[in-house]
């Protein structure tokens, strides 16, 4: 359904993506699990034609998506921060989507869900983080696609939210859908997710179920599990950065003394020019 | 994108600015009134102020607009929409808000003091087309800027020059040049430089419609030499369109290639 191959995207110097090959091919929810600025939030943009990869295509559904936008009908997305048009209602940004997106939409029953309906005259700005994240599942939730990504959806959620959240999604997958979700909420993986796709610096570290996940770092629990990946990559990444400041230190202090050696040679020279020049002048004015 | 330009246009309308901006016209042109009820001679001083302000105003409008509405874009983004129709759709709704209230706040008075059915109505409609030109000309630069960076401090800076090198800078320039090559024949090269500058193009096709050799200034001495008035119109009306297709293709450029 899915298909990434070679994707490769870097903002300026910061190389975000090196060559990221991914398959989702059927339905379940796959989590997308990686320390801060690994690239997640990336992929899942590049997924979505908001960010241009530098090299590297992505099929959905056996067709490449660059440059195209038609695709994007099948795929409803929640993004990470609700930022919507601030000076918008709840009601007149449903309608707005609605309108942009016409196709049968289920806005009404999420609404209920989520008791939203004190706040459907509200502006936007005016909500509170939670309640903006609601508003941000009602938009994601409410067409019935194929494939549905949820970038951190738990953000600002109450424990009430939160269990109804879960159900919504089990209530999609039960659909046959394929599911992308990251979140840094293990609990919340380890009871939602079948696959884990975890990226390090930019490349897929593992990619896998859950359970062989667990059995390769052989820890009880995802949280230890990740905390031991990070751990061992921590270990390689600081044995790299001592020998390479080692090194880098061993080349400075080479050129620090052959800076010396030549300066002490010019300052010698220019006391031995001082010299002649003293004594020619001494000449000089001995010859008058 | 006729649904992108319809939400952009509400969303303006609700805007206050909007409504200053329309005043602030129907003032202007009120006051020009009240000095002097001679309509050629308001449309002349209508047009000194026009020529400068539009472009600032215009400007501004579009980067600000832009800054403010990228949620509605990132919004958009994640739709079924072609990227270029989100950003052709809500500049064109910025270009159309300005000049419908250039239209309102320049044009009521007119009527009311009776444009039509005087000899001055084309000289008039030429004052608010080339006012309608100058809002489309600069709200596209404003957004080719706005697209192009991602800091708003960067962006407005930018901004403010473009207008300010049109609208000053540039004059200086070619008064430098002219006096510098004062020499030499130059009738052709001030011809081919006013081209590059829309509000110079502006002034001149003003002009040369009003007919006032006076103000015309060299540039518009040497369109009027060698094209006559009635071409020398075409050519400029001609010239504000590739004028406002240049940077649209900017924004075009600028979107397809753009990360959110």
């Amino acid at each position: 359904m899915i298909k990434i191959t070679n994707l490769h995207k870097s903002f300026g110097k910061n190389k975000v993506l090196k060559g990221v090959d991914l398959l989702f091919d059927k339905p379940g929810i796959t989590a997308v699990l990686g320390p801060n600025g690994s690239g997640k939030t990336t992929l899942i943009k590049c997924l979505l034609g908001m960010v241009i990869p530098n090299d590297g295509e992505i099929y959905v559904d056996g067709k490449n998506v660059a440059r195209q936008w038609a695709y994007r009908d099948q795929i409803d997305y929640l993004p990470q921060i609700a930022r919507f048009p601030e000076n918008l209602t709840v009601k007149e940004l449903l309608k707005m989507i609605k309108d942009l997106r016409p196709r049968k939409a289920d806005d009404q029953r999420l609404i209920q869900l989520f008791e939203l309906e004190p706040f459907l005259d509200k502006k936007l700005g005016n909500l509170s983080g939670g309640t903006r994240q609601k508003v941000n599942i009602v938009a994601a939730f409410m067409y019935d696609s194929p494939i549905l990504v949820l970038d951190e959806p738990t953000v600002g959620l109450d424990p009430v939210a939160m269990i109804q959240l879960k159900e919504l999604i089990w209530e999609e997958k039960a659909k046959g859908k394929t599911i992308l979700l990251t979140t840094h909420i293990m609990g919340f993986v380890e009871e939602m997710a079948d696959d884990i796709v975890f990226l390090l610096e930019g490349k897929i570290h593992f990619n896998g179920s859950l359970k062989g996940l667990k059995k390769q770092y052989g820890q009880p629990t995802l949280e230890r599990t990740i905390a031991e990946i990070l751990k061992q990559s921590k270990v390689v990444i600081s044995e790299a950065v001592i020998s390479e400041a080692v090194n880098s230190k061993v080349v400075i202090s080479e050129a620090v003394i052959s800076k010396a050696v030549n300066s002490e040679a010019v300052i010698n020279e220019a006391v031995n020019s001082n010299q002649e020049k003293a004594l020619i002048t001494n000449n000089c004015s001995t010859n008058h | 994108m006729l649904k992108i330009l319809k939400y952009s246009i509400f969303d303006l309308m609700r805007s206050r600015w909007t409504y200053i901006y329309c005043g602030f016209y129907l003032l202007l042109t009120m006051s020009f009134f009240w000095l002097s009820t001679d309509l050629s001679k308001t449309i002349i001083s209508l047009m000194n102020v026009i020529l400068v302000l539009i472009p600032l105003i215009a400007t501004m409008f579009g980067v600000m607009y832009f800054y403010n509405s990228r949620e509605f874009a990132e919004l958009l983004l994640a739709q079924p929409i072609k990227r270029i129709h989100i950003f052709l759709g809500q500049y064109l709704g910025v270009a159309i808000s300005l000049s419908l209230s250039l239209l309102i706040g320049v044009g009521a008075p007119f009527i009311f003091y009776g444009v039509f059915g005087s000899g001055e109505i084309w000289n008039y409609m030429v004052l608010l087309m080339v006012g309608v030109f100058l809002s489309f000309i600069f709200s596209a630069i404003a957004f080719y800027i706005a697209l192009k960076n991602e800091n708003r401090i960067r962006g407005f800076g930018l901004a403010i020059l473009a207008w300010l090198f049109f609208a000053i800078i540039y004059d200086g320039l070619f008064l430098l040049a002219l006096a510098g090559f004062s020499d030499y024949p130059l009738e052709s090269f001030a011809m081919g430089a006013s081209f590059f500058n829309p509000i110079d193009l502006s002034r001149i096709l003003i002009l040369l419609k009003l007919d006032v050799s006076a103000l015309m200034g060299y540039t518009g001495a040497v369109f009027q030499k060698f094209l006559g008035s009635s071409i020398g119109i075409s050519v400029a009306i001609l010239s504000l369109f590739f004028w406002v297709l240049l940077p649209t293709f900017g924004i075009y450029r600028a979107s397809v290639r753009k990360d959110f």
